[in-house]
């Protein structure tokens, strides 16, 4: 298949009067990473609702390898291939990260193996792969909510991992770390990038996004206001209007 | 074995087994007050069996679960729009309704009660009961069940990384009524008399009792709990008028200082395989 | 014959309705169900019928059984919901069954477990009313539901109390932000919907003329049913669900047999949980979601 991975094509969202998401169009390729900036409030997490199938869609389409994704249940969406964090933090309290990192694994229906200790050799095998991939190996066996914010970070991205996706949907990965941790992450989503996965984040650290993306979508209340490689929106006086306008 | 200890003994792995079914189904998340129901249908199944078909017991029993079980799915299915306390009441409501049931359902002798089958041994009731805690304990260690635990402490999460919430809920509700439906099964061929009465509110709150007492996240404490509602006004007649309150103090007790009951996963670490957790922990210490 | 039965029915309606209340008002405010309201209900009874036996005129007996049972209520929720305000809803509920199974314990220790009966001669006196009669104690069970829920819609719309509980059960996060006490509400409403238990009690204790320690199951379940039926939060929905349970357990005893009676009251709560889990008069659909 050639098409891109994901395409919105209008893509808009309203809450009774508001309009939280207008006519949002943009692409994914396969491979890529692209993302989407804005100020607070300008839809962002919406848009990643309206992806995962959290929210409804008003109007416009989703396509997933040229799929529709519209109407469809949050965990057959999850099964096509498409694994997200969460802005706001949502570990399960009750599990140790290597417990996340086994739960997380694409299930697609009950399997024989879900019966067997942690879900068989294959997945204790890809978990193990993801502590050491996200650096979580030291705190195997403590209770993922209980970690430094950051780390609680990693799992979520862990966990998104380890369900194999072909999609990442990644909100605001660095909220919370410093500087050499953004840089370190950076390096790790270009690997994983190099290895086929590709990625859609949300995100506010401006040379963390500059850095990485390969193509911006900013949004400004719902609404889309400009696009392109990250120095061309960096140069858009539009932009620069809405969003990077204040010193940066 | 005295008649006496072989009724505590009875009694012990009756509830201990129905317990383990409101267990499974409070692992995710949902508070079952009607479980006595499913113990009831157990009851009227298998003993209609082996008095009336001649079934063997251990057929009539797997019956019993069986029928249960689908009930149970059924009474899940629709229960999904209902959440926490508004479930629990739905449960509460389908309790009654059962019991209300076998009231006036004739062919099983309605509000007379339903007698003729032959009794079982002792032993069987806690063969069953090993069955029953030994998937469960080896369950706990399946992948299966940490979906089950997803489910439970985040269940919008547990849609958004592909787990069909909805598929595991009324699953394990189906299980957990199956699971009660052994137990009641054997009760109809411990005590050989049974009427609706038997199954009514307060032996399906004796039955989360049981569980919250005993321990809600590991398959030993709702058996531990079955144990001391049989045990514990035994050995508490001194205060024998009291005991019932005693138990309704110890649950509020419990809920305030130790919600996760009495055995928990370190307590039960502590008690059973204090050697293997310590050859755990240098190896988890050595990868770090 | 039939009015005789929608006399009968609107008799127990009555009490449903009162207890229900009880079940509803800490439902709609808190998100809580409290279970010893069901036993509040049986000691209120209890309390009653033994000052009526003891030669104190019946307003006196119902309003001590009002308020040992507001007494209590708040007990309850000093014991059992405060210190679990913030847990998980399904675990004050657990610990007010605890408290119940308490309340039971101590009322079969004080009265026995036989029931405690009124002599057949009180309130024994009938009016007629053509094809039907209706007897004095009815009567009184009748008008005083009516005056107790009279003053309850009076309180909830018109005094300082009732204005910020509806605030509460509105919005606890703006209540909160308004600056209403909403520790010495909760209170409150524990004391006013245990009071509404034990007064109702007394009026089953007149309207059977006995009181047993297990009454409080099983009028309590079947007030949840009523709450559930009416909608958990309206009131309104309570005044309708109450005499309409009634009715329909004395008709389907008619229709179906005694052993049929229960059959049809949680049939009908659960076809309303699952057909309209807000209630027949509820207005928030998102009821049914509140986790």
């Amino acid at each position: 298949m050639s098409g891109p991975l994901l395409e919105l094509r209008g893509a808009t969202k309203r809450f009774g009067g508001i309009t939280a998401l207008n006519e949002v169009s943009l692409t994914v390729p396969r491979g890529g990473i692209v993302g989407v900036i804005g100020p607070n409030g300008a839809g962002k997490t919406t848009l990643f609702n309206l992806i995962t199938g959290a929210y409804d869609l008003t109007s416009g389409e989703i396509l997933f390898e040229g799929r529709s994704v519209a109407g469809l249940r949050p965990h057959r969406i999850a099964r096509l291939g498409l694994a997200r964090t969460f802005q706001n933090i949502r570990l399960f309290p009750s599990m140790t990260v290597r417990e996340h990192l086994l739960v997380g694994q694409r299930g697609g229906g009950l399997r024989l193996a879900d019966l067997l200790p942690s879900g068989g050799a294959a997945r204790v095998g890809r978990a193990e792969l993801a502590m050491r991939r996200f650096g979580l190996e030291a705190h195997r066996d403590r209770l993922a909510a209980t970690l430094p914010y950051g780390l609680q970070r990693k799992v979520e991205m862990a966990r998104a991992w380890t369900a194999a996706p072909k999609l990442l949907l990644l909100d605001e990965p660095v909220a919370g770390m410093n500087h050499d941790e953004a840089q370190d992450l950076a390096v790790l989503l270009r690997a994983l990038r190099g290895e086929g996965l590709s990625i859609l984040l949300i995100e506010h650290d401006m040379p963390f996004v500059m850095g990485l993306c390969d193509h911006l979508h900013v949004l400004d209340f719902g609404v889309p206001i400009a696009e392109g490689a990250p120095e061309a929106v960096r140069a858009n006086p539009v932009v620069l209007d809405a969003y990077l306008g204040a010193p940066a | 074995m005295s008649a006496y200890t072989a009724g505590l003994l009875a009694e012990i792995g009756i509830g201990g087994i129905a317990a383990l079914g409101v267990y499974v189904i409070l692992a995710t998340g949902q508070l079952s007050l009607g479980n006595a129901a499913f113990m009831a249908i157990g009851a009227y199944a298998a003993g209609w069996l082996t008095v009336t078909h001649d079934v063997g017991l251990t057929a009539a029993v797997l019956a019993g679960a069986l029928l249960s079980g689908i009930v149970g799915v059924l009474v899940g299915f629709p229960a999904l729009r209902l959440r926490g306390i508004y479930l629990a009441m739905a449960t509460l409501g389908f309790g009654e309704m059962t019991r209300s049931f076998f009231l006036f359902f004739e062919p099983l002798g309605g509000a007379a009660g339903f007698s003729g089958m032959r009794q079982l041994q002792v032993s069987t009731i806690w063969i069953w009961l090993g069955i029953v805690l030994g998937v469960l304990v080896l369950l706990a260690r399946s992948r299966l069940w940490l979906t089950l635990r997803a489910v439970n402490d985040d269940e919008v999460a547990a849609n958004l990384i592909g787990l069909h919430a909805t598929a595991l809920k009324v699953g394990a509700f189906g299980m957990g009524a199956a699971i009660s439906g052994i137990s009641g099964a054997l009760f109809a061929h411990w005590h050989l008399f049974i009427e609706p009465g038997n199954f009514g509110f307060e032996r399906s709150t004796e039955l989360v009792m049981a569980v919250i007492l005993g321990g809600s996240t590991v398959a030993a404490g709702p058996v531990l709990g079955a144990g001391l509602l049989v045990l514990l006004p035994e050995t508490l007649r001194f205060v024998a008028d009291w005991r019932l309150a005693a138990f309704g103090a110890l649950l509020i007790l419990v809920l305030l200082v130790r919600r996760q009951g009495l055995l928990d996963r370190n307590l039960l670490r502590a008690l059973t395989f204090r050697r293997r957790g310590a050859e755990a922990r240098p190896e988890a210490a050595e990868v770090s | 014959m039939l009015l005789q039965q929608v006399v009968n029915g609107l008799t127990l309606g009555a009490v449903y309705t009162l207890v229900a209340l009880g079940f509803s008002l800490v439902m709609g405010i808190l998100g809580v169900l409290n279970l010893a309201i069901a036993e509040l209900f049986m000691i209120g009874g209890y309390v009653g019928l033994t000052l009526v036996l003891a030669d104190y005129p019946l307003p006196v007996a119902v309003l001590a059984a009002a308020g040992v049972a507001a007494v209590l209520g708040v007990v309850v929720e000093k014991v059992a919901y405060q210190p679990l305000r913030r847990a998980p809803p399904i675990a004050p509920l657990l610990s007010t069954l605890g408290c119940s199974v308490i309340l039971q314990t101590v009322a079969v220790n004080i009265w026995g477990s036989d029931p405690l009966q009124l002599p057949p001669d009180l309130l024994d006196m009938r009016f007629d009313l053509g094809q039907a009669s209706i007897g004095l104690a009815q009567v009184v069970i009748i008008a005083v539901a009516v005056l107790l829920v009279a003053i309850l819609a009076l309180l909830v719309q018109r005094s300082s109390v009732g204005q910020a509980l509806r605030a509460i059960a509105e919005n606890r996060d703006v209540a909160r932000l308004l600056g209403v006490n909403a520790g010495r509400l909760t209170s409150a409403a524990f004391a006013i919907s245990g009071a509404l238990a034990g007064i109702a009690g007394v009026l089953i204790g007149l309207h059977y003329a006995a009181i047993t320690p297990y009454v409080g199951v099983e009028t309590g379940l079947k007030a949840i049913a009523v709450m559930v039926i009416g909608g958990t939060t309206s009131i309104w929905g309570v005044l309708l669900a109450g005499p309409l349970v009634g009715l329909v357990e004395v008709f389907s005893v008619v229709h179906g047999g005694a052993a049929f009676r229960d059959f049809a009251v949680y049939g009908l709560m659960i076809l309303v949980l699952l057909l309209r889990p807000q209630g027949l008069l509820g207005g928030r659909a998102a009821g049914a979601q509140r986790v």
